[in-house]
């Protein structure tokens, strides 16, 4: 991490003391991602206690019916939560619940078009009023809309953009200083989903690059799926995200604590 | 001399048309389209590619398309002379080929030996795998499960051709799911990969890409209309709308001509069963802008952003956006854009080909009714072109079908008359 750390909102504060606090320990911080909503949206909050009880920052996602960056198993995750009444303000409920049982920080994944229905100013409005921490915008290169980073600055959140691994240095750069929250490196050409054997070989130099320009923590994710996975990446990042092997354990019935608290261990870096 | 590319007004450094379009992407496509826009640009300039390009739409599909004067059809209304820009005579039956040609030249002269389409009713799935198989190119063609039982002639042909056809069962299993699948292909491989975008929707620079090799539609009414009426712009010209390639073929080269001069232009949407019924394809008539597939459009999505599922009985205007240029148009009077429903499409359909023994495809039926309706409305000295971007062979055994069910409802002992001819 950078000494040049200067938080711009209470939001970006919050994440940044997380990151902070995960490396005291000697971790990587551990990032969960989960679909609001899912399996249902009366077992969702048992499932997002759980992963609060091992993360350093919660992802919650908004389920969407066009998730362009999603593998399959977010995809059918988000199209349970939306059949089971879940979408854009119901989320924003559900971190509110959460919020007045957890101090972990929380942030939101959302594709544009929903920020866009509701209303930038009216959706930054009710994520503050709900203790949203900052927002995560896979399909929004921050060129595009510059306006969407002053309004959540506005309303204390921070905002994550993305790099990949075909990020070229300009685009690296550009994205690594629109970051106020974290900067989310993919560590793949691809989207989000759990992979047969380990594909993170493109992470240390694309993250070499990023931490050039990045004045807040770097997380890493796409296809880190146990701690095994976790634990290479946690070597060289600040912090691990991962998702679609979180849906996959609520699918399957397992338990989702125990599988959360073996990734976080797995951040432990060396 | 080779054919030039238009020079129409480019979007502007964020990609959009007015506020209409962009590039809203992850971003491991940013680089991608930074490389397409940039090897386009040296295409567009480049006699090579030009004079291959020029050489392939004459001798290989056919062009330049009739612009016929459909009599019958014309007696019909009533009104002003009904001309139809025959993009059904082109190779593979559709304009899509036009682009698809083009795109599948540039994927060549970028390196790129594995190209992918999505595709609705199929056509330009058929025009995407027609290049590849010419060119020698590996093509895959993502397609609805929906699509792919209303259209399995056209399936059967893309596998001929040498595709890999993959289903998608997201969704609505129809053409914005197939067109997810292929820009999930397209991150996950983008380094060897080229997209083959059917349609003047996705992210800068496609929109003005996909215009721009489809304008020759435009161009071409141009020297026709001028050697038939002394005049080289028609007083209206009327065209189906999905996504909105064909009506931007033939809109564009008109569109930026002062006002006194222009057309009038008329879009088609598809109203499905009316716009008020909720189950249509009508993006301006019933949508709010939204973004989706890399652009800000007007889009079918609800009050949550959640995309609403579009309904039209033409697989190919079963799309719930509106290309960004086209939206432009709409909201500067450049073009309207008015709604027409399944029934009278199916009914423009039959009237169409008994008067004129032309069977359109189904979205083309779309125009063929607002065209019939407006030419009615003008002095027989005025003209409307039509664009009749494609032959309705696709859509015959979903045709079929869906009179057979008409007639059951109905307990007619004949397929009935269409209301517009009555």
């Amino acid at each position: 991490m950078t000494a040049t750390l200067i938080p711009t909102t209470p939001g970006a504060a919050r994440l940044h003391a997380a990151f902070a606090r995960a490396k005291q320990e000697g971790r990587a911080a551990f990032i969960p991602f989960m679909t609001a909503g899912y399996p249902t949206a009366q077992a969702f909050p048992a499932v997002a206690d759980a992963l609060l009880g091992q993360a350093d920052i919660l992802e919650v996602g908004i389920p969407y019916s066009d998730p362009l960056g999603d593998g399959p198993t977010i995809q059918r995750a988000s199209e349970q939560a939306l059949a089971g009444g879940t979408s854009t303000r119901h989320t924003i409920a559900l971190v509110k619940e959460l919020r007045s049982r957890h101090d972990t920080p929380i942030v939101i994944m959302t594709y544009v078009n929903p920020i866009y229905a509701v209303g930038p100013r009216e959706f930054m409005r009710l994520a503050q009023e709900a203790g949203v921490d900052g927002l995560i915008l896979p399909d929004l290169p921050p060129d595009q809309d510059l306006e969407i980073a002053d309004l959540a600055a506005e309303h204390g959140m921070a905002v994550t953009f993305l790099i990949a691994p075909t990020s070229t240095p300009a685009r690296v750069k550009l994205v690594a200083e629109a970051c106020t929250g974290f900067l989310y490196a993919v560590s793949v050409t691809g989207v989000t989903g759990t992979r047969e054997g380990s594909a993170l070989n493109e992470v240390p130099a694309m993250l070499a690059l990023a931490r050039q320009y990045a004045r807040v923590p770097v997380a890493v994710g796409f296809g880190v799926k146990d701690a095994e996975t976790a634990a290479q990446v946690a070597q060289v990042a600040d912090g691990v995200v991962v998702g679609s092997a979180f849906i996959n354990a609520v699918k399957a019935g397992q338990d989702v604590g125990a599988l959360a608290a073996s990734i976080r261990e797995g951040c432990t870096q060396h | 001399m080779s054919i030039q590319l238009p020079t129409y007004p480019q979007p502007d450094e964020r990609g959009r048309f007015g506020r209409f379009g962009g590039r809203y992407v992850p971003e491991t496509l940013i680089p991608a389209l930074d490389e397409l826009q940039a090897a386009y640009t040296e295409a567009r300039n480049d006699p090579a590619f030009l004079n291959e390009l020029e050489r392939l739409l004459k001798d290989f599909v056919g062009r330049p398309s009739g612009l016929y004067l459909a009599q019958r059809l014309t007696e019909h209304a009533g009104g002003a002379k009904i001309y139809l820009k025959r993009e059904d005579q082109n190779y593979t039956g559709a304009h899509k080929i036009n682009n698809c040609l083009a795109q599948a030249l540039l994927a060549k002269r970028m390196g790129k030996q594995r190209v992918i389409a999505e595709t609705g009713a199929g056509q330009h799935g058929v025009a995407s795998a027609t290049a590849a198989a010419l060119l020698g190119l590996e093509c895959i063609v993502y397609m609805g499960a929906e699509d792919i039982r209303r259209q399995a002639l056209n399936v059967f042909r893309m596998k001929l051709l040498g595709a890999e056809v993959r289903e998608v069962t997201s969704g609505t299993s129809t053409l914005k799911d197939a067109t997810n699948e292929a820009i999930r292909d397209w991150v996950t491989n983008v380094r060897d990969t080229f997209y083959i975008l059917g349609s003047v929707v996705g992210p800068h620079p496609y929109p003005a890409m996909v215009r721009d090799f489809q304008s020759i539609i435009g161009e071409e009414v141009k020297v026709q209309h001028q050697a038939l009426e002394g005049r080289p712009v028609p007083d209206a010209i009327v065209a189906c709308v999905g996504g909105g390639s064909n009506a931007i073929g033939i809109f564009a080269p008109f569109a930026y001509l002062p006002e006194h001069e222009r057309p009038l232009l008329i879009g088609t949407e598809a109203a499905g069963e009316g716009v008020e019924s909720g189950k249509h394809a009508a993006s301006v008539a019933g949508g709010r802008i939204g973004v989706l597939h890399g652009a800000m459009m007007y889009l079918l999505n609800d009050d949550e952003g959640q995309i609403v599922p579009p309904h039209s009985i033409s697989a190919g205007l079963d799309y719930p956006g509106i290309g960004p240029e086209h939206c432009l148009y709409s909201e500067t009077g450049v073009a309207q854009y008015v709604p027409v429903t399944d029934a009278q499409a199916l009914d423009a359909l039959q009237l169409l080909t008994r008067l004129e023994g032309i069977i359109p495809a189904l979205e083309t039926a779309h125009a063929i009714h607002a065209a019939v309706n407006l030419a009615r409305t003008m002095r027989p000295d005025q003209t409307v072109v039509v664009n009749l971007s494609g032959r309705g062979d696709k859509d015959v055994a979903e045709v079929m079908r869906l009179l057979d069910l008409g007639r059951e409802q109905d307990a007619a002992p004949t397929p009935r008359t269409p209301e517009v001819l009555a």
